[in-house]
């Protein structure tokens, strides 16, 4: 293969209370494919994200990106967790909530500055957020919700992009303008990776794919994989979904 | 005021102080009930670090029983994460089997000391100036001040350096482990902290007041605002204020110290719970009620952008059409012609240019909920704050 590997999972396997959520996955992510991970409920997709982000802790197998363990290439990955995962009650404002993405190029103890703030103020205008910068996160539509998370992973800066079903209760609107920017990363030569629910809209979002059920059931270019065989193999019934190029 | 007097509500506040911090983020953690857990469950710890050392202010004795508290919150996870119950059911069998230890050793071995089980449930604020700190002879004040002095002092520097940190893990656990920050070192400094400061108040003010003192102001700044550190300023603001005025109210009444700031904190969350300007009871049940009148007003508005007939327009028709009281029926209509969105002409009502723009506006809204288009409409309407 004549592109780089962004990520790569070898014989990765998680549990909860002993009980595998995945099982022996090897995974290589190209750098620059904008990726769909599909599969059903309680098929591992969050657990897979997080397991390489070093929010869980595997039992077997081990994570690279761009070849070194996540933990010394932090800098060059950003996450957006499931919008549900947070309290949005929590007393804080937008603009507060994007500057949390350049916390961890500052590491322990130091605090953002003016030049932190400059750039969360740029992430909010590019997610079409910049009045609502002030504003209480909990007086946020779902919608805006989202883009305020966007943001906050577009203030890193980072060269892969992990997103936890950004798509999730949010507006046709919203949804056209979250995969506008994600179209634009890629563009830029940014790695992308999406957990997915809507198969539908697979074929016209994402070049790549992977297939996930516990265990790993397929990865490669959309236009070569996502095909009824392996969405049947995927979700176990007999699956046909009508693709239109 | 005697200079007793002035020591004992300098304790009272500067414990207030040292409970709100960490409060403030247990109470946005949703994490108050373990701060009973380890007011509690440090008395083992207490009473085995008084054997060891054989003094009540020995600093080794208060980090012995902070440790109990930290073992307090390993069990709990424990528990809980065998996955067969819950957390609050976790915290009720961990920390009276612990305090029923100390109980116990108490009973057996210490009768004859200053360790009672009174004391402990309660304190004794009245009696903390009469225990002084001598240094080389010289009296610098009572033991207490001096104990929970240095607690703060270490509890500000812990906030300032690590506010960032804190505030990440709090709101966002996942984001903030992926960053590098461990939510787990974030977490058991956190505890610590809490369990040092119980340490350290409690002897002062008891293990039911310190629980009080680091909850009750979260939970009343909570209501107040939308700010982290307005919070936290908020929160030590309370604690101060009903550490002073329970003081006087105990002074009045002639009754414990103790109870009766606790008493002032629960005043404090109660008017607070009833008179916030945006959360509180009254000012909610204030906007339901606009929010009526004003899903009634767009009801009305519509019936009068579809209709074009005049008999549909009539004054006492539309009164009997919408099927309203009187008394609706005339705040609708008063507040359509105060916002000139109406005109009435020999009882034949029309809409105004500004009231068919609001009508369209509005009902787009409702149907696409999209908020860019409806931002100059918020402040009028409570309707369209979401």
């Amino acid at each position: 293969m004549d592109k780089k590997i962004a990520v790569k999972v070898d014989d990765l396997t998680v549990a909860y209370n002993y009980k595998p959520v995945l099982w022996d996955i090897d995974l290589e992510i190209p750098e620059g494919v904008l990726m769909a991970i599909v599969g059903p409920n309680g098929a591992g997709k969050s657990t897979l994200i997080k397991s390489i982000l070093g929010i869980l802790n595997p039992i077997a197998g081990s994570v690279a990106i761009y070849g070194k363990p996540y933990k010394k290439q932090r800098q060059l990955v950003a996450y957006v967790p499931q919008k549900g995962s947070v309290d949005w009650d929590f007393p804080t404002t937008a603009l507060d909530v994007v500057m949390m993405g350049t916390y961890g190029s500052l590491g322990w103890i130091k605090r953002p500055r003016q030049k932190e703030k400059k750039a969360a103020l740029e992430a909010l205008e590019k997610v079409g957020m910049l009045a609502f910068k002030s504003r209480q996160i909990s007086q946020l539509s779902g919608g805006q919700q989202q883009r305020i998370f966007l943001a906050r992973a577009l203030v890193q800066n980072a060269s892969i992009y992990f997103m936890d079903e950004p798509f999730q209760g949010v507006d046709a609107t919203t949804e056209i303008a979250i995969i506008n920017i994600l179209k634009e990363l890629r563009k830029a030569g940014k790695t992308v990776i999406v957990v997915h629910h809507d198969l539908q809209t697979v074929p016209e979002y994402f070049d790549w794919v992977t297939f996930l059920n516990v265990k790993k059931i397929a990865t490669g270019p959309v236009k070569d994989i996502f095909n009824d065989d392996n969405l049947t193999k995927t979700y176990g019934i007999n699956y046909k979904v009508s693709i239109q190029e | 005021m005697n200079s007793a007097q002035i020591e004992i509500q300098l304790i009272a506040s500067l414990v207030a102080i040292a409970c709100a911090i960490p409060g403030t983020f247990l109470v946005l953690r949703k994490m108050a009930m373990i701060s009973d857990a380890i007011s509690h469950s440090i008395l083992p710890g207490i009473v085995i670090g008084f054997f060891i050392t054989q003094d009540l202010n020995s600093p080794l004795l208060i980090l012995f029983a902070a440790f109990t508290g930290i073992i307090t919150v390993v069990l709990v996870e424990y528990i809980q994460k065998t996955g067969l119950v819950k957390e609050d059911t976790a915290i009720g069998l961990v920390f009276p089997a612990l305090f029923s230890i100390g109980v116990i050793l108490i009973a057996k071995n210490a009768n004859d000391v200053h360790l009672d089980v009174d004391a402990v449930l309660l304190g004794e604020l009245a009696f903390a100036p009469f225990d002084r700190l001598l240094i080389l002879g010289t009296d610098v004040g009572p033991k207490a001040l001096w104990i929970i002095g240095v607690i703060l002092l270490i509890t500000i520097t812990l906030l300032i350096a690590f506010f960032k940190e804190l505030k990440v893990s709090t709101f966002d656990a996942g984001l903030a482990a992926s960053l590098g920050f461990s939510p787990a070192i974030i977490h058991y400094g956190l505890m610590s902290v809490a369990s040092v400061t119980t340490v350290g108040a409690f002897d002062a003010v008891g293990a039911i007041l310190v629980v009080a003192l680091m909850i009750a102001p979260a939970a009343t700044a909570y209501l107040l605002t939308t700010d982290l550190k307005k919070m936290l300023s908020l929160a030590i603001s309370f604690g101060v204020l009903s550490a002073i005025s329970g003081y006087w109210f105990a002074h009045w009444l002639d009754a414990s110290i103790a109870g009766s700031i606790t008493t002032m904190l629960g005043l404090l969350f109660l008017l607070v719970y009833l008179f916030a300007p945006s959360k509180g009871v009254i000012a909610v049940m204030y906007r339901e009620k606009q929010k009526r009148t004003e899903v009634s007003l767009l009801t009305f508005l519509l019936h009068l952008k579809n209709h074009n007939e005049l008999e549909e327009r009539h004054v006492n028709h539309l009164r009997e059409h919408i099927n309203w009281q009187k008394v609706r029926a005339k705040t609708v209509l008063e507040l359509a012609l105060k916002n000139n969105m109406i005109v009435v002409n020999e009882s034949i009502v029309s809409l105004t240019q500004k009231g068919n723009t609001f009508t369209s506006k509005a009902i787009d809204y409702i149907i696409t909920n999209e908020d860019a288009q409806i931002e100059d409409m918020k402040d009028d309407f409570f309707l369209f704050r979401g």
